[in-house]
């Protein structure tokens, strides 16, 4: 019984060892550990040995069948692990066949700088403000110091709705300003984006419709080196904190003292170039402190607050961030131009 | 404004100062300097050339051999096929190695067998003209002597060329703001750069022999009908004129400055004008009929023919200087063709007037014709400078021998301006620049420029300052803390924080919720556009938008660029069509865009309400449940609740049976669709266009607040699903709500997921199928409640409908 049972051992543990699929042992655990068994077999003839054999070969018995029972359990894992293997290799993809696409939509390259800008002067506290762009001659030129006769109120420069030229699509962002004197609260810090028109016919430069965008702060004390270091911190952030610039003067009818300001050519550091045109400085805005009559025009009395106010176009900003060379661009909306941002 | 470097070294020695120097400088106290020119820069290894010896060419009939001296130490043979030199001319000779400003370049060489070790030159190739050098004549060579300016400096052979014939002047060009008219001078630009680099300006007051006897009044009578439009008219008579070139210093600072040289008088004219920033004018005075100057309007039906031969028909708008019968010049813009100057000229009238600039730039303007004396008056001149002017023209006249000034100046001058009195205050002046600028040294900064104190020396405080007549930019003291800046430094000024109190700032939520709505658009692939706001009345036509359809009703702009952009758009969706088929176009195979954009709808009082619309268009691999699964998703992002669509059959822009009216509880939100494919032709598209237009004010008035949460399900769903048999006409939406009514609130999701119209069904009906979701938040659902809703659900489609379980 001995040896029946120890060869019963040799034949499924090696079976076992050689099993190449889960079902198959499946069957080998059947074939010798089943009801109907080999090993159940060789137990039930347990009634025939003596009482001294019986627990020496019982504890015999039990052996094989651990054995045989750790032997299945190894073997599965060895074809678990095997079958893992294979599914893994089978499923493997190239990885450079490119993904399924997923189109994400694009935010307009000119709002993009607009953003930009947005969230800098929020940043510095200000609030936006949005306004009418069918406007009145009175805020658009008379309350800025436009004089009456000043080319720019002339039908060949700005759009009009009526023949007594009182109404007219706003030539600049400034409006906003006076509306904004008129109607809110002092301290004022606001910037103010929008569409503006000017009768100029399209070319790689020019648009009867663009975008400008325009600052102010007013407040009592306000000075000139106040709008000096806002605009540093601004261009700054726009444009690189090494960015090095100069004011220089200019003229503006709602501002005085006017200036421009030039940031120093990022290309040529200065020396000249023709990005910069040979200057070595790069226009980027005009600004100034609010002329008094401006002030006082809104009801606001200029011996007790005074303020800055600046304002440029986004579209000679955006063509020069992103390097696109014709203004047309911008209103022509290619999609293979919006997504390129 | 062309400055020559030269002519402004007359008035301040700033002949040390480099180029660079000299443009930085100007720039940063308010001159800015846009171009720099050297004249004759592309000129190189030019000489004055001696002609020693000139024989016949042996291969050739008409070109010489000549022997040249250039100042080496043997002269050099040149071949040259001109005919008009003579020996002991002197001429332009271009040496080996010389460049020319055509871009020409000369090499050393051999002409038919002959050697020639350079090129005889004319004024052209030197890129001058015969009103340069006037003595000359166009074919031949540049003869050096036959010009007495030139034979009288006596020039030497061997000398550089461009500095012989005084070519080489720096010229610099800036930009003036409209503001500094007086900067339009050579005078006002010295005054700059004398208070620029604090060199002392050296002015010249001219003076006049008048020597011819008789006096003006004994031949001219001068009457401003129109004082308003003319504030100031003086002018002075010259007799026994002889109309002749004018000195060639003369010509150079003219030609430096952009003009041409024409004659002595006419010169004089022109160099006055760049000299004082006054525009004159020389009438021959035979012509002005009765010697009797009118200064008036024109009359209707009155026509001048310009210096420039072009007929003008005048208006009663434009100023005219006439004599008793006609027009003889449009006042401030350019003189009539029937008093010019010509060869025969004896008298002539010098005129130095100040006219009203507006005035001046509107008739320049209709006549179409702007020039330098217009561009000029029409930013308003300084009434004081006419006198002065005058009298530098005759004095000129006397210097030049062009003739002989009559005695006296006629000066209509009826209303002389006081001068302008401002108080300087140099506390308000720091205070307003954020300086601490000692008061004196603010003072000294004005004096640069003129302003001193009434009083006489400068104080230690506040003073009445003094503004000279020039400067009718500076009226308030703002404008002196201008110029205490541009002289202390923009640059010089501090850069400060804006202080005071502390801003709130931010977005507002109507911001926000418009940057989210774009997140929205993004996230679903749509890329943002900008559209012009200005559109043709045409495109109403093209969208099929009705005849009485109040949107037809625009602001119409009254000067428009053209047609397509003559009125303000009362609708978004042909500006979204035009960009569509303009992708189309391209050949772009499909495009998805959105545009947040105003329309603007004319109000009662001219002016205009501009809501926002958020506009959405699409082509290509897309169909309506595809667009209407975009402009859901919108909606849900923006947490707007009880939405609903309903069929619009009327909107003649979209397709009949593929619109939908969107509503968001009663409030309607917009419209959707398939844009009509009689639309789509007009924009010569091919393919299913979709679009949306969607009111930016009803999407944020109807969107959700702070989202609150919901307890995550803790028990078990039911699910079952349902699929009836109903007629064609009954809709989804229909169904759905009935269903939700019929079920209660333990129903949470009703999904379509079949219609099917065909085999086991009869015409006209079709299947529909759901797949609910029961759901109780308290306890288990038993089946015996999921089977009492779907029996209610039955039912109800069967009541309401007819519909019967398939």
């Amino acid at each position: 019984m001995r040896e029946k049972l120890e060869a019963i051992r040799a034949a499924a543990v090696a079976a076992m060892e050689n099993a190449d699929k889960a079902e198959e042992l499946e069957a080998l655990r059947v074939q010798y550990l089943g009801k109907k068994g080999e090993l159940t077999a060789v137990l039930k003839q347990m009634g025939k040995l003596s009482a001294e054999e019986r627990p020496v070969v019982g504890q015999l018995a039990n052996d094989v069948r651990a054995k045989l029972e750790a032997a299945i359990e190894a073997r599965a894992e060895q074809l678990a692990r095997r079958a893992m293997a294979a599914r893994l290799l089978a499923e493997t993809v190239d990885v450079t066949i490119p993904g399924a696409p997923r189109k994400l939509g694009k935010r307009h390259p000119m709002y993009q700088v607009l953003d930009e800008i947005e969230d800098i002067f929020i940043g510095l506290g200000f609030e936006i403000i949005e306004d009418r762009e069918v406007e009145l001659a009175e805020y658009n030129f008379t309350k800025l110091n436009v004089e009456e006769g000043h080319p720019a109120r002339e039908w060949t420069d700005t759009f009009y709705f009526t023949d007594d030229s009182s109404i007219l699509l706003r030539t600049q962002t400034s409006p906003m300003q006076i509306h904004a004197m008129e109607t809110r609260p002092l301290p004022i810090r606001m910037i103010a984006p929008g569409r503006v028109y000017r009768k100029d016919e399209v070319d790689a430069t020019h648009s009867p419709m663009f975008h400008q965008i325009e600052g102010m702060a007013i407040d009592k004390g306000i000075t000139m080196a106040d709008l000096k270091g806002t605009l540093n911190t601004v261009v700054r952030s726009l444009y690189g904190a090494d960015t090095v610039t100069r004011f220089r003067p200019h003229h503006f009818p709602f501002t005085e003292p006017s200036c421009e300001m030039d940031i120093q050519c990022y290309k040529c550091h200065g020396a000249g170039c023709p990005t910069c045109k040979g200057e070595g400085w790069i226009e980027v805005l005009g600004a100034g402190m609010i002329h008094p009559k401006v002030l006082e025009g809104c009801g606001i009395d200029s011996k007790v607050y005074s303020g800055w106010a600046f304002g440029f176009g986004l579209e000679r900003l955006a063509l020069g961030q992103y390097k696109i060379s014709d203004l047309r661009l911008i209103f022509e909306n290619d999609v293979r131009f919006l997504e390129q941002f | 404004m062309d400055l020559s470097r030269n002519w402004l070294h007359e008035f301040v020695d700033l002949t040390d100062v480099s180029d660079k120097a000299f443009n930085d400088e100007m720039t940063l106290s308010g001159s800015k300097v846009e171009t720099v020119r050297r004249e004759g820069a592309e000129i190189q290894n030019v000489v004055v050339g001696k002609i020693l010896e000139m024989t016949r060419h042996e291969n050739s009939d008409h070109m010489w051999v000549c022997q040249i001296d250039v100042g080496q130490d043997k002269p050099i043979q040149v071949v040259t096929g001109a005919q008009n030199q003579r020996v002991g001319d002197l001429v332009p000779v271009a040496l080996d190695g010389a460049a020319l400003p055509d871009g020409k370049t000369i090499a050393a060489g051999a002409l038919r067998g002959v050697a020639s070790n350079g090129m005889c030159c004319s004024y052209q190739e030197l890129g001058l003209t015969d009103h340069d050098f006037p003595h000359n004549t166009e074919n031949g060579l540049f003869l050096l002597n036959r010009d007495p300016d030139l034979a009288a400096k006596r020039l030497k052979a061997g000398e550089d060329i461009t500095k012989a014939i005084g070519y080489n002047d720096t010229v610099v060009e800036f930009e003036i703001t409209p503001n500094r008219p007086d900067c339009l001078s050579v005078i006002g630009l010295a005054r700059e750069a004398s208070a620029t680099f604090e060199r002392p300006l050296k002015l010249h007051t001219p003076s006049v022999k008048a020597a011819a006897g008789g006096n003006i009044r004994d031949h001219a009578r001068i009457d401003v009908a129109d004082s308003a439009l003319c504030p100031r008219y003086t002018a002075r008579l010259v007799k026994n004129v002889k109309i002749a070139p004018s000195p060639l210093w003369m010509r150079e600072r003219i030609r430096a400055a952009g003009m041409r040289p024409i004659n002595n008088i006419v010169d004089i004219t022109n160099y006055v004008m760049l000299e004082y920033g006054q525009p004159m004018h020389a009438f021959d005075f035979s012509c002005v009929d009765g010697g009797h100057v009118v200064v008036r309007t024109a009359k209707d039906g009155e026509s001048i023919q310009t210096l420039d031969g072009r007929d003008h028909a005048l208006n009663p708008n434009m100023l005219c200087i006439c004599d008793e019968h006609k027009p003889v010049c449009v006042a401030g813009v350019m003189g009539g063709a029937n008093s010019e100057i010509v060869g025969d000229t004896a008298m002539v009238l010098f005129e130095s007037a100040n006219f009203d600039g507006v005035s001046v730039r509107r008739t320049a303007t209709a006549l179409g014709m702007r020039t330098d004396a217009s561009s000029r008056y029409e930013k308003g001149l300084d009434v004081q400078n006419t006198l002065p002017a005058v009298e530098r023209a005759c004095e000129l006249v006397e210097l030049l021998g062009a003739g002989e000034v009559v005695d006296g100046v006629i000066d209509v001058f009826p209303n002389p301006p006081e001068p302008t009195v401002i108080r300087m205050e140099p506390d308000k002046v720091n205070a307003f620049l954020g300086t601490d600028i000692p008061a004196a040294e603010q003072y000294r900064y004005l004096a640069r420029v003129g302003i001193r104190a009434a009083a006489g020396d400068a104080p230690d405080g506040a003073a009445d300052v003094l503004v000279p007549s020039w400067r009718g930019d500076v009226r308030a003291l703002c404008d002196l803390a201008e110029e205490v800046a541009r002289f202390y430094g923009y640059n010089n000024i501090p850069n400060t924080l804006t202080r005071g109190e502390t801003t709130r700032g931010g977005f507002t939520e109507t911001q926000r919720f418009e940057r989210a709505l774009g997140a929205s658009c993004r996230a679903l692939g749509y890329d943002e556009i900008i559209t012009y706001s200005f559109v043709s009345p045409s495109y109403y036509d093209k969208i099929r938008l009705p005849d009485d359809s109040p949107l037809r009703a625009s602001l119409k702009i009254r000067n428009p660029l053209g047609e397509d952009t003559s009125i303000l758009r009362t609708t978004i969706l042909p500006s979204m069509l035009e960009i569509v088929s303009r992708n189309y176009n391209y050949r772009n195979k499909s495009a998805r865009l959105y545009e947040l954009g105003k329309v603007y709808l004319p109000r009662a009082d001219g002016l205009a309400d501009e809501p926002k619309v958020l506009a959405l268009g699409a082509y290509g691999d897309v169909e309506f449940f595809a667009f209407k699964g975009a402009v859901e998703a919108i909606l849900r992002a923006a947490r707007i609740s009880n939405v609903r669509f309903e069929a619009c059959a009327d909107n003649t822009a979209y397709h009949p049976g593929r619109c939908a009216e969107v509503y968001a509880g009663e409030t309607r939100l917009g419209v959707f669709g398939q844009v009509h494919p009689l639309v789509c032709a007009n924009y010569g598209v091919e393919t299913e266009v979709y679009a949306a237009e969607l009111k930016f004010d009803a999407l944020y008035e109807t969107r959700g607040g702070k989202p609150e949460y919901r307890p995550l399900p803790k028990f078990p769903a039911a699910t079952r699903d349902v699929a009836v048999v109903c007629a064609e006409s009954v809709t989804v939406g229909a169904l759905e709500s009935c269903i939700r009514a019929a079920a209660g609130e333990i129903l949470r999701e009703a999904a379509l997921f079949d219609v099917y119209r065909g085999a086991g069904i009869p015409a006209g009906s079709k299947s529909v199928a759901f797949s609910l979701v029961l759901r109780a938040d308290d306890r288990s659902l038993t089946s015996e409640e999921a089977d009492a809703a779907m029996q209610r659900i039955v039912a109800a489609l069967s009541e309401q409908f007819g519909a019967r379980l398939r």
